[in-house]
């Protein structure tokens, strides 16, 4: 509690290569200190390299990484100042929830008695005293998790890695626990660097959100940025659902208009140039009417009825079409001729020269 | 070495002093200065140097030279230091030779704390992804194998291209190797005798034949029968941990010899006449199939309980016949592990030295060739060793086909959670046929055992003499309390004592060894990791004959002297036990998840600190496990160990050994009774206090996977 280190993470042009297979390629960012930063990806995209990378569970193939301003690419991790929250929690299953989490304190050196205190004072932040005696497996899962996290945090680490945390929890768990952990990071002034694929959690935890996809990084930005101007195809496609649209983007003095299939509709440009466009449509502000009431017209193929809403796929001369709608009373029919409209606010343009896949 | 060591940049490199480097230096100076440098006492290197031995400076400049370089920190020079030292001791012992001294306790802990030292200097440049302790557990374990398996081995084969006079051969080493003697087929047309190795490959394949059948007659009727017949898996895996491997061969001596019980009975009865038939082929495979088919029986009745019971329900609803059923899915499912266990058979049959010496008779095989080769009144090393290369040969075809062909191929149809249903039923006939056999099987196991345990009790059984003695016991046993204190007056209680002795030291050493080394293997990635997997493995493919002769060949003379001393026993036991520590550690490593090890990493603790605190308690079943067949392993060995037993340091198994070819069957009886007793009493205490279902199961699967 007494001196404060910096936990500021930087990556400098960081590749790991596996044999010729570059699981991380060339990848830098810089995660403030007291900042929660998320790396979102799919499988296999390089995120959890990444923060094995940060722990030195990994040897940097190329690059550099630096924590607090000091170079520590070349130090194993039980010479880093950093912690880690295993996705398995990885809680020694012979010691006692006590001995778990004196364990850090105890491999620095520290006497059996401050190794204790230390212990419980985290044990008791996180609620968990009077389950000092307990082995592991004589805990809940969520119980265990907390575990995890009291005996990362017992060092006081300048930073503390999360890889995917949530996903050996049930789901209404899953959102008390996932702001347990943002409360936690505020309250602590934590520099965090929190691995997960689920994008809902990813936007709802952080600070900052990096994307990854293939090794690199996608796009990196606060989590409305990621959602309301997605920068790539596979960006709008994998921060929520969208409707991609491939079409013709013609810009005037009076407004823009987006062109697909030989109907048009009106968007914002946001300062984009007239040419072929791609149009991401979240299907939340699709709305769909009565035949004649939209900018398209289509025919309703499939209206699934999930109580909150009704998921609709009209088929439109954009394509098939999924849409959101809230108007659960006046659901319309299979094969009903309907009409989809959206405000122009809404339309994302997507950048077209990122659509292709590396 | 240090392009070595940028090839595998980037590596974590630590930057503070080298404080153990420094203490090595110190325990490489304390043992030049002040223990004797060779064996059985005597001057110090120091000594020896001021001796006017100008051969010990540099060693000594070395300590001191590493000392400083590890205050500094200079890696790269301490590495070399060592590195050079290590080559100065070696060059300069070898080329001494017979002449010179022999490496004492000295020697060996500086030698010991060069490698160490080399090891961890060489981290610290970066190899081993700069983790010192990894790299001081492969270099010394690797040095150790280096010197204990692949120098006495490959100094064994070369002796075979030198003839008795030590003049250099290789004409008479051809015709060793391929004489008549090793490979004629005169036994196929009729007249002359065979081969020996003709002979031994022959009884190898009729044993490897049958103990798989008789395993799989046995798994299946274990398998099918449902847990009532748990008590057969348990006898089946428990017998072959304890029994010494001659003493199937002494119960039917005892039963079918010419003056044996039964044979007394045919003769009385039915006046079948008394014969010596059970000596030669038809005894050794008798013997070798009751001492193997346990092996072949855990091993198909793994691979039984491995096929689910609902690909052979799939098949029945299929509507496919129970014999159809067998045929289709349930015997093409077990060809893998027929074919393993046959190998194993095989295998285990070339090495067996115990049944063959007792019971072979004109029968020659390799292993006791080898052994009357260089024990006996010929005395001629390079006929044995020529005789051992055949031997190894025809081992490792069989492992190496072992590896070609099913190595990868094993069908595990349990996946995960069990599928649950019933295996499906034998057809009738079959069962009964199978049945019928395991019964008679069993009952036949068991009467050895009883004519063993039994035997002893009275007064001769080797003729037939039923009358309750306790003469033998007394004889081998005896204990003299009229002093006051107990005097173990028995011709037995010094060999035992020797082997109990022997066992406990061995013991912890091989578990230390193979679990250590199954540690880097599983959990840390370096360059030669494959070779180094392989160094730890591979003398459980040599036969304990060569080995016997490969020490006997390496370790008479000086720089490396130790036969005749009890050294060599616990050496030998260590290394060839090894594998099986090995196996069973790389199996428990594989249960526990290798993030707890990068969990104890990133809260700052240490390698050796991991090692002690999370992984060891954590592998404590296997420990046990490895503790207990390196124990009993040790109690029963016999083929390697009795090239090295002297009258000094004797061994249980080599003096029953020596008492039946002295004819004294009651006295090896008794002794027999009384090493299963003991052996059956520690593993059934180790299974009380440890949990006995745990220990049931990884000891029968550290013996199959070991074997395999």
């Amino acid at each position: 509690m007494t001196r404060k280190v910096s936990g500021e993470v930087v990556f400098e042009g960081v590749t790991k290569r596996y044999g010729d297979v570059r699981a991380v390629d060339d990848v830098s960012f810089r995660v403030a200190d007291g900042e929660l930063v998320t790396l979102l990806g799919p499988s296999g995209c390089g995120k959890t390299t990444t923060l094995r990378m940060v722990a030195g569970l990994e040897a940097v193939s190329q690059g550099r990484v630096l924590i607090g301003g000091e170079d520590v690419t070349l130090r194993a991790a039980n010479e880093r100042n950093v912690s880690m929250v295993f996705q398995s929690y990885a809680l020694f299953p012979h010691m006692t929830v006590l001995e778990n989490v004196c364990y850090g304190p105890v491999s620095m050196r520290a006497s059996k008695d401050a190794a204790r205190e230390l212990a419980a004072a985290k044990l008791a932040m996180l609620g968990l005293t009077g389950f000092e005696k307990r082995l592991p497996s004589e805990l809940s899962g969520g119980q265990q998790q907390r575990v995890a996290v009291a005996r990362s945090l017992v060092l006081e680490p300048a930073v503390l890695l999360f890889d995917e945390p949530l996903s050996n929890l049930d789901a209404k768990l899953r959102r008390r626990v996932r702001e347990e952990i943002r409360e936690l990071q505020q309250q602590l002034q934590l520099t965090v660097l929190y691995v997960t694929h689920d994008q809902e959690e990813a936007l709802a935890v952080s600070d900052t959100v990096i994307v990854m996809d293939a090794g690199r990084i996608a796009q990196q930005g606060t989590p409305q940025e990621l959602y309301e101007a997605p920068n790539s195809r596979f960006l709008a496609d994998f921060i929520g659902d969208a409707n991609l649209i491939d079409g013709e983007l013609t810009v005037t003095a009076a407004g823009a208009s987006f062109a697909a299939g030989g109907v048009a509709a009106p968007v914002r440009a946001h300062g984009a140039k007239s040419g072929p466009a791609t149009l991401a449509l979240r299907p939340h502000e699709l709305r769909v009417v009565a035949a004649g009431e939209g900018v398209l017209e289509g025919v309703c193929r499939r209206a699934a009825y999930l109580g909150s809403r009704v998921e609709y796929v009209v088929a439109t001369p954009w394509g098939e079409l999924l849409a959101f709608d809230g108007d659960v009373r006046g659901r319309r029919a299979r094969d009903e001729a309907v009409g989809i409209a959206f405000d122009p606010r809404a339309a994302i343009l997507v950048p077209r020269q990122e659509t292709g896949n590396r | 070495m240090a392009n070595h060591a940028e090839a595998l940049a980037p590596v974590f490199v630590p930057v503070a002093r080298d404080r153990v480097a420094l203490a090595l230096a110190g325990v490489a100076l304390l043992a030049l200065v002040a223990l004797p440098w060779a064996l059985g006492g005597g001057a110090s290197a120091l000594a020896r140097a001021i001796g006017g031995d100008g051969a010990y400076w540099p060693l000594l400049a070395a300590a001191v030279a590493l000392a400083y370089a590890a205050w500094r920190g200079h890696d790269r020079a301490s590495a070399a230091i060592c590195a050079v030292a290590l080559a100065w001791a070696f060059v300069h012992a070898f080329a001494l030779g017979k002449t010179g001294p022999s490496f004492g306790i000295g020697a060996a802990l500086t030698l010991g704390v060069l490698t160490a030292g080399l090891a961890r200097s060489v981290a610290r440049r970066g190899a081993f992804h700069g983790d010192a302790t990894v790299a001081t557990i492969v270099v010394v374990i690797a040095a150790l194998l280096l010197v204990f398996i692949f120098f006495p081995v490959g100094k064994s084969l070369v002796a075979a291209l030198f003839d008795a006079q030590g003049r250099f051969a290789p004409g008479l080493a051809a015709e060793r190797l391929l004489s008549p003697d090793v490979w004629g087929l005169g036994c196929l047309s009729g007249g002359t005798r065979c081969g020996v190795a003709v002979n031994s490959a022959l009884l190898a394949t009729i044993v490897g034949l049958g103990s798989t059948a008789i395993g799989l007659v046995l798994a299946l009727v274990v398998q099918r029968g449902g847990s009532r017949y748990s008590g057969v898996t348990r006898l089946m895996s428990i017998l072959p941990i304890i029994t010494p491997p001659f003493v199937l061969a002494l119960a039917l001596v005892v039963l079918f010899g010419r003056t044996g019980v039964v044979t007394g009975w045919l003769s009385d009865w039915f006046g079948i006449p008394r014969s010596r038939w059970l000596y030669g082929l038809p005894g050794v495979t008798i013997a070798q199939l009751l001492t193997f088919s346990p092996i072949a029986f855990m091993l198909l009745l793994g691979a039984l309980q491995a096929i689910s019971p609902a690909l052979e329900e799939a098949a029945q609803t299929l509507r496919a016949s129970r014999w159809r059923v067998f045929r289709t899915v349930t015997w093409p499912l077990l060809r893998p592990a027929l074919a393993n266990a046959f190998l194993l058979g095989f295998v285990e049959s070339l090495a067996d030295f115990g049944n063959p010496i007792v019971l072979a008779g004109n029968y020659e095989v390799l292993s006791t060739k080898i052994f009357f080769a260089v024990a006996g009144a010929q005395h001629d090393p390079g006929r044995a060793a020529a005789l051992a290369t055949v031997l190894l040969g025809l081992t490792l075809v069989a492992f190496w086909l072992q590896q070609r062909w099913i190595g990868r191929r094993s069908y595990v149809t349990v996946s995960g959670k069990g599928d649950g249903g019933i295996p499906a039923p034998l057809p009738r006939a079959v069962w009964l046929g199978c049945f019928g056999f395991a019964a008679a099987w069993i009952v036949f196991t068991l009467a050895c055992y009883g004519i063993i345990l039994a035997g002893g009790f009275v007064k001769d059984i080797g003729r037939g003499d039923m009358a309750l003695h306790l003469g033998h016991f007394a004889s081998g046993f005896g204990i003299d309390f009229s002093g006051g204190a107990p005097r173990f007056t028995g011709s037995a209680w010094n060999s035992l004592f020797t082997t109990i002795e022997v066992a406990a030291v061995a013991a912890p050493l091989t578990a230390a060894v193979g679990l250590l080394s199954a540690y880097v293997i599983t959990r840390h990635d370096f360059a030669g990791r494959r070779a180094f997997e392989f160094l730890t493995m591979v003398s459980f493919a040599i036969p304990g004959t060569v080995i016997g002769v490969a020490y006997i060949v390496a370790f008479n003379v000086a720089p490396l002297e130790l036969t005749g001393g009890m050294a060599i026993l616990v050496l030998c036991f260590v290394f060839r036990n090894m594998p099986v520590g090995v196996r069973a550690g790389v199996a428990a490593l594989a249960q526990i998840d290798k993030t707890l090890d990068e969990a104890s990493s990133t809260l700052r603790a240490s390698t050796v600190r991991t090692l002690t605190r999370v992984i060891l308690p954590l592998l404590k079943p296997a420990i046990v496990a490895t503790l207990v067949f390196s124990f009993t392993h040790a109690m029963t060995a016999v083929s390697a160990v009795i090239f090295l037993a002297t009258a000094k340091y004797n061994l249980a198994t080599v003096y029953i050994i020596g008492r039946v070819e002295a004819g004294e069957y009651p006295l090896a009886i008794a002794y027999s009774s009384v090493l299963i007793v003991f052996m059956l009493a520690v593993l059934l205490a180790v299974q009380a206090a440890v949990g006995e279902a745990r220990l049931g199961r990884r000891s029968a699967a550290a013996l199959t996977v070991g074997h395999s």
